[in-house]
C-alpha cells in the first residue's frame, strides 16, 4: 500500500497528515469513534540521521506538551540510521536515543503509542521508531531487518554465501517480517484487504497491559526460547536480595 | 535492605585496583576490583550455564554467562546494581540471554526505585548471529531503562572497554541518567567498517585509526557533551567517577526531555557544518586542537572542564 492509500484507509473521515521534503510526515487523523490520533512518521525509505531524529522528537514533545491522551501513530518506511561521518561526529546515538525516550515517555504519560511498519526499516532507525512504541503492527510485505547481509558479512567475517544459506533456515538471525514477529517484536500483522481504521480502532480499544509484553510473545511464538524466563529470574533474584 | 556491615576495600585490593587498566581487565575483574571488596553477588552466574541457544547454529563456542554479568554489590557502602559486558566474548554483543539479563535487572531497578544501576558497557552492538533477538533485546532494555528512571532510579553508564559502545549499545547509553567515558571508550551507532562498507572509503576510512578515535572516542564525546565525565583508564578512576555520578545524575521527566531537545538542537546549530572533530574543537576555542588526542588525562580533564561544564539536567 502507498502512504496515501494507508492514510485513506486509516482515516476515512479525514486527516491533515502531510509529508515534508525530507521524507517525514506529521499531522493528525479523525477516529471513527470520535477523537483524533496524532500521526508522525518517516517514509520513502529515508535514513534517520541526527536532523530527522531531532525533528521527530520535537513533534513527540509537542504532543506531550499539549497534554490529554491522544494516541500517537508512527508510520515507518525508513532506511537504517544515516551512516555518515557527520552524523557520528555529532553523536547520532544521542539523537536516536532521545527520539526513543520521547516516544516511551509519551506512552508512559498516557499517549498510547502505536507503530505501523509498512515498508522497510533497519538497525538503529528501527530501534528509535517502531521498536520504541508500545504496540508495533505491520502490513504484509513490510521489510524490517537488523542489518543488510553485506554489512553483516563484513562484521561477522562470514562469507555472504554462507549467510544467505543460513538466512533461509535460521529465523532468529535472518531479515524479514515473519522472523521478527516470531521474536515478539511485531505484535500483529494487519490485513491490508480490510479497513485499517477498524483494525486501529480494535487495537486502541483493547486494554493493553502497561508493561512490556514482547518477552512473553516471543516465548509463545517460539522465537525467543529463553529471554522471558531469564528476565523474570533475574528480576526476582535482584528483588529478593534486598 | 539488609543491615550488612559495610565492607570497605582492603589495602591489597586498593593497590591492585589503582594499578589495573580498565581497558585491559576482563568484565569479572572490573566488577571485582571496582566494588567494595567481597561485596559482589551475581544473579544467574556462570555455574548455571545459561548459554545462548543460537550460537551452535554457527558452530561458535558458547560462554556460560553469555558475556553478561549482572548482580549487586556495595560502592562505598551503598548498595548498587551492576551489569558488566565482556567485550572479549563475541565483541560484547547483545544476544537473547545476554540482553535478557540486563532487562530483568532493569525491571528490578524499576521496582526497587531507589537503588542505582551501573552499566559497564563493552559492546559492538547487536550480536548478528542472533540479530532479531538481539535487536529486540536492545528495545526492551531501553523501555525498561526509561521505566526505571521514571520510577526515580539512576542508571549510570561507564564506557572504556575494548569493544567500545557501538550500535544499539550506543542507543542504550544515550538513555542513561549520566555517562562517563575514558579515552578508549568509543561511542557510536554505525561502526567504522559499516560506514565504509555502505558509503565507501571516501566517506569514512576505517583503517585511519586517528580518524576513528577523534570522531567516536571518549575525548570528543566529552567535549561535545555526549558524556558528562572523562576519566583516566584505571579501575580506581572509574570507581571514583561512578560514586560521583550516583550523586549528581539527573531525574527523568518531561522537562529533562525538553532540555535535551534544546541541547541537541544547539549542537546541530553549532557544529553541524564542521567537517571534522578538529574543526569542532577549534570552534569551541581550543586553539591547539591537534594536540588534544595525545593530551594526558589530567590535562584533558582540566581543558574539558574549562570548555564545557558537565550538565546533569538534559539527558
Amino acid at each position: 500500500m502507498t502512504l496515501d492509500e494507508i492514510l485513506y484507509s486509516l482515516f476515512p473521515q479525514g486527516h491533515d497528515v502531510e509529508k515534508n521534503d525530507r521524507g517525514l510526515v506529521r499531522g493528525s487523523g479523525a477516529l471513527a469513534g470520535g477523537g483524533r490520533v496524532q500521526v508522525l512518521g518517516v517514509v520513502d525509505r529515508t535514513p534517520i540521521g541526527a536532523d530527522e531524529a531531532l525533528q521527530l522528537s520535537e513533534w513527540v514533545l509537542d504532543v506531550i506538551a499539549l497534554g490529554g491522551s491522544e494516541p500517537i501513530l508512527i508510520l515507518v518506511d525508513s532506511d537504517s540510521q544515516r551512516m555518515s561521518k557527520r552524523d557520528e561526529l555529532l553523536g547520532l546515538n544521542e539523537y536516536l536515543a532521545h527520539l526513543a525516550k520521547a516516544l516511551i515517555h509519551a506512552d508512559l504519560q498516557g499517549h498510547a503509542t502505536v507503530g505501523l511498519l509498512f515498508g522497510h526499516t533497519a538497525a538503529g532507525a528501527f530501534i528509535a521508531t517502531a521498536l520504541a512504541t508500545r504496540t508495533l503492527v505491520a502490513l504484509p510485505g513490510a521489510q524490517p531487518e537488523v542489518m543488510d547481509l553485506p554489512s553483516m558479512s563484513r562484521v561477522t567475517k562470514l562469507p555472504i554465501e554462507i549467510l544467505m544459506e543460513k538466512a533461509k533456515s535460521t529465523p532468529v538471525f535472518a531479515p524479514g517480517l515473519e522472523n521478527l514477529a516470531q521474536t515478539g517484536a511485531v505484535c500483529a500483522i494487519w490485513n491490508d484487504k480490510r479497513s485499517l481504521a477498524d483494525q486501529l480502532q480494535v487495537l486502541l480499544h483493547e486494554r493493553r497491559a502497561h508493561r512490556d509484553q514482547r518477552d512473553a510473545l516471543g516465548k509463545l511464538r517460539n522465537g525467543r526460547p529463553k529471554a522471558a524466563d531469564i528476565q523474570d529470574r533475574v528480576r526476582e533474584l535482584a528483588l529478593q536480595a534486598q | 535492605m539488609s543491615a550488612a556491615p559495610i565492607a570497605k576495600r582492603d589495602a591489597e585490593a586498593e593497590a591492585q585496583g589503582k594499578a589495573a587498566s580498565w581497558y585491559e581487565a576482563s568484565a569479572r575483574e572490573r566488577v571485582r576490583l571496582f566494588l567494595d571488596v567481597h561485596s559482589f553477588q551475581e544473579f544467574i552466574g556462570p555455574e548455571q550455564r545459561e548459554i545462548s541457544p543460537h550460537l551452535r547454529i554457527f558452530n561458535l563456542p558458547e560462554q556460560f554467562d553469555d558475556g553478561m554479568i549482572v548482580g549487586q554489590g556495595l560502592l562505598e557502602g551503598q548498595t548498587v546494581f551492576v551489569a558488566a559486558q565482556e567485550g572479549r566474548f563475541m565483541g560484547g554483543a547483545f544476544g537473547e540471554v545476554h540482553g535478557a539479563k540486563l532487562t530483568g535487572l532493569l525491571r528490578a531497578v524499576r521496582d526497587a526505585k531507589s537503588i542505582p544501576l551501573l552499566i559497564l558497557f563493552d559492546t559492538g552492538g547487536v550480536r548478528l548471529q542472533e540479530a532479531n533477538a538481539g535487536e529486540l533485546a536492545i528495545a526492551e532494555i531501553m523501555r525498561a531503562l526509561i521505566e526505571a528512571r521514571t520510577a526515580g532510579a539512576k542508571v549510570i553508564g561507564l564506557i572504556g572497554g575494548r569493544a567500545g559502545c557501538y550500535g544499539g549499545g550506543g542507543l542504550i547509553a544515550g538513555c542513561c541518567s549520566a555517562l562517563a567515558v575514558s579515552e578508549h571508550g568509543r561511542i557510536s551507532v554505525s561502526g567504522p567498517e559499516v560506514i565504509e562498507t555502505n558509503r565507501g572509503v571516501e566517506e569514512f576510512d576505517s583503517k585511519d585509526r586517528a580518524l576513528v578515535w577523534r570522531t567516536m572516542g571518549g575525548k570528543h564525546r566529552r567535549l561535545i557533551g555526549g558524556a558528562e565525565m572523562f576519566m583516566d583508564d584505571t579501575i580506581d578512576s572509574f570507581r571514583a567517577v561512578a560514586i560521583q555520578l550516583c550523586r549528581c545524575a539527573s531525574a527523568f521527566d518531561t522537562a529533562v526531555l525538553q532540555s535535551e531537545q534544546m541541547r541537541l538542537k544547539q549542537r546541530l546549530r553549532q557544529f553541524g557544518f564542521c567537517p571534522d572533530a578538529l574543526d569542532i574543537w577549534r570552534s569551541q576555542g581550543i586553539e591547539n586542537s591537534d594536540a588534544v588526542p595525545d593530551m594526558a588525562a589530567d590535562d584533558f580533564i582540566a581543558l574539558a572542564n574549562r570548555i564545557r561544564e558537565p550538565r546533569y539536567d538534559a539527558r
